[in-house]
């Protein structure tokens, strides 16, 4: 399967992988290979068969619905780079 | 007509009422000073896993059973993928491919100058996920401050099909929708706090095409009157660039309430590539059909059903049953009242009238009436039995909302009762009579309106305590009578 430098450049925004400017090319090459290996799955008839979901073949199991965490906001914090006034900070962003 | 057809599809979020989260154990309250409740599963820290909240489970199947839906056997979460400050770990655990509640459908009515009409609105899904935090871009000059406090927050989005074809039709489905979480008891509803949030995907066609005009998606309308505004506002927009031979261009936009308007927030095109995949953290959900069932058993009367029965058991008309019967707290206020009063329509009239006035005017929710439903409905038995009348009444009414108090009570210490001794009437009668001979010739002459000058004068001589309908009597006897 043929991938150009354009979509390795998108999926790397989305991603929010930095790439110097040779980097695209190279990872057109090693992107490639991945999608041959999995293009050989093409070969399988898969028909009747349901998309798995999960390769364990058991159930969720679900949680009664109860407050079993204590506020630790002073020792998360404690970690974070920049807080203020209990708000975690970070550089501005605005849509 | 507009020779254009309106079509409109709606997404709405309501936060489900919970105790704690839908994948960890922190508290799911509104309120709490900043990440007070974010534990380390909504601060997505390395190393922990989500494990998934029963009652979100229920509330989802109770929602999907009171719009007939189909109820998926098995349930699956993926991760939606992108990146903002309040989504710390990069991806918001929602369902893709298999929704826990399925295609279902929502009998709304849309009232109208010439009678209410009734339509059946498809939904095409309903699933779970995580709320994010909140971004905050006042709070420090210059950086973002995050609160991730609702992160976690058990949501269910509500998909509508785009079967709606006005603003109007678009407010009574989400007023339906609004009614049935309540009745449900999954979510507060309250949209001041955005416990229930609404998106609105918009397009425009000439009538009679089939096919679908170019949408567009406005974001977070959390009014009733908002979301009627902003489709207006945006269907004309639409109109204005087709008229003009333009396209419309698909994209979010944002509704501004204080200008009116819908502005462009970002094109769709290039940002929303979210790469769902399963998400491997959380295993498929099995549902069965023994667990829908004891859901089913449960369920409570939802607003349709009890309009019908207000309308047969009280004998109410469509209109009158959908002012009281929607909302389910006005309801209960209603029959406690009925109960009392007797009279359903006299009941109705006073908790859409009097009563609603009141709370809209002291910005109180009907649960929180100043006036007990018991009470109104003594004060309402006393119209009835002609002890006041419904002018005095509602003096009555204003000083229980102010003081407190039984009706009985203050219609005794204020000497209200009602003057229907007809003696004391008729001699009031032929004193006003007799002082107004004018105003009696005229009368006379054929201006009958005059009569309510004569009745006025009564009132005022009397404080307003004659009863109305026996002085009209006497007023016209002597009056048309002669002499």
């Amino acid at each position: 399967m043929a991938i150009d430098a354009e979509q390795v450049r998108r999926i790397a925004h989305l991603a929010r992988i930095g790439l110097a400017a040779d980097e695209a090319d190279r990872y057109i090459g090693d992107l490639e290979s991945i999608l041959t290996m999995v293009e050989r799955m093409h070969a399988v008839n898969t028909a009747g068969v349901q998309p798995l979901a999960h390769p364990i073949d058991v159930t969720q199991r679900l949680r009664p619905d109860v407050v079993t965490e204590a506020d630790q906001r002073e020792s998360y914090q404690s970690d974070a780079p920049a807080v203020a006034n209990g708000f975690y900070l970070v550089p501005r962003v605005v849509e | 007509m507009s020779q254009w057809e309106t079509v409109i599809g709606l997404e709405v979020h309501v936060q489900l009422a919970t105790a704690s989260k839908i994948f960890s154990g922190a508290p799911n309250r509104f309120g709490a000073e900043p990440n007070r409740q974010a534990s380390a599963v909504d601060l997505g820290l390395p190393g922990v896993l989500p494990v998934l909240n029963e009652a979100v489970v229920q509330m989802a199947i109770r929602f999907g059973l009171a719009v007939d839906a189909e109820i998926a056997a098995v349930t699956q979460f993926a991760r939606k993928n992108y990146f903002y400050p309040d989504l710390p770990k990069g991806y918001q655990i929602s369902q893709l491919d298999h929704p826990i509640v399925g295609r279902g459908h929502l009998d709304i009515i849309i009232p109208g100058k010439d009678g209410d009409t009734a339509k059946t609105v498809g939904i095409t899904r309903a699933h779970l996920e995580e709320d994010a935090g909140k971004s905050i871009h006042d709070q420090v000059p210059g950086l973002t401050a995050v609160d991730l406090n609702r992160a976690g927050t058990p949501l269910l989005e509500i998909v509508s099909e785009p079967d709606m074809r006005s603003a109007a039709e678009a407010v009574a489905y989400l007023r339906e929708l609004h009614a049935i979480i309540r009745d449900l008891g999954i979510s507060d509803g309250n949209m001041n706090e955005g416990s229930m949030r609404c998106d609105a995907n918009v397009s425009i066609r000439p009538r009679g095409e089939a096919k679908l005009g170019t949408r567009t998606e406005i974001k977070n309308l959390n009014s009733f009157r908002f979301l009627e505004k902003a489709i207006e506002f945006e269907v004309e927009r639409q109109q204005e660039i087709l008229e003009a031979g333009g396209r419309i261009k698909q994209e979010t936009r944002l509704y501004d309430s204080e200008r009116n308007e819908t502005r462009s927030m970002r094109s769709k095109e290039e940002a929303e590539d979210y790469r769902y995949f399963p998400d491997p953290d959380l295993l498929p959900v099995t549902i069965t059909p023994a667990q829908i069932e004891a859901v089913r058993a449960e369920m409570p009367e939802l607003p349709r059903a009890r309009r019908e029965r207000f309308m047969e058991q009280h004998g109410l008309s469509g209109y009158d049953s959908r002012m009281v019967a929607s909302d389910h707290a006005t309801a209960a206020y209603f029959e406690a009242c009925v109960a009392v009063a007797g009279d359903a329509k006299l009941t109705a009239n006073w908790v859409m009238g009097e009563l609603a006035s009141v709370l809209n005017r002291e910005e109180k929710d009907i649960d929180a009436a100043p006036v007990a439903p018991a009470a109104l409905g003594r004060l309402i038995s006393r119209i009835q039995d002609d002890t006041i009348s419904s002018k005095i009444a509602k003096t009555v009414f204003e000083i229980m909302v102010k003081d407190g108090g039984e009706p009985d009570d203050i219609i005794e210490a204020r000497g209200l009762r009602q003057m229907s001794d007809s003696g004391e009437l008729e001699r009031l009668v032929d004193s006003v009579i007799a002082d107004n001979p004018h105003q009696v010739t005229q009368y006379r002459a054929g201006k009958t309106k005059l009569l309510g000058y004569f009745v006025g004068q009564i009132m005022k001589a009397t404080g307003g305590k004659a009863n109305p309908g026996q002085l009209n009597e006497l007023l016209r006897a002597r009056l048309d009578g002669g002499s």
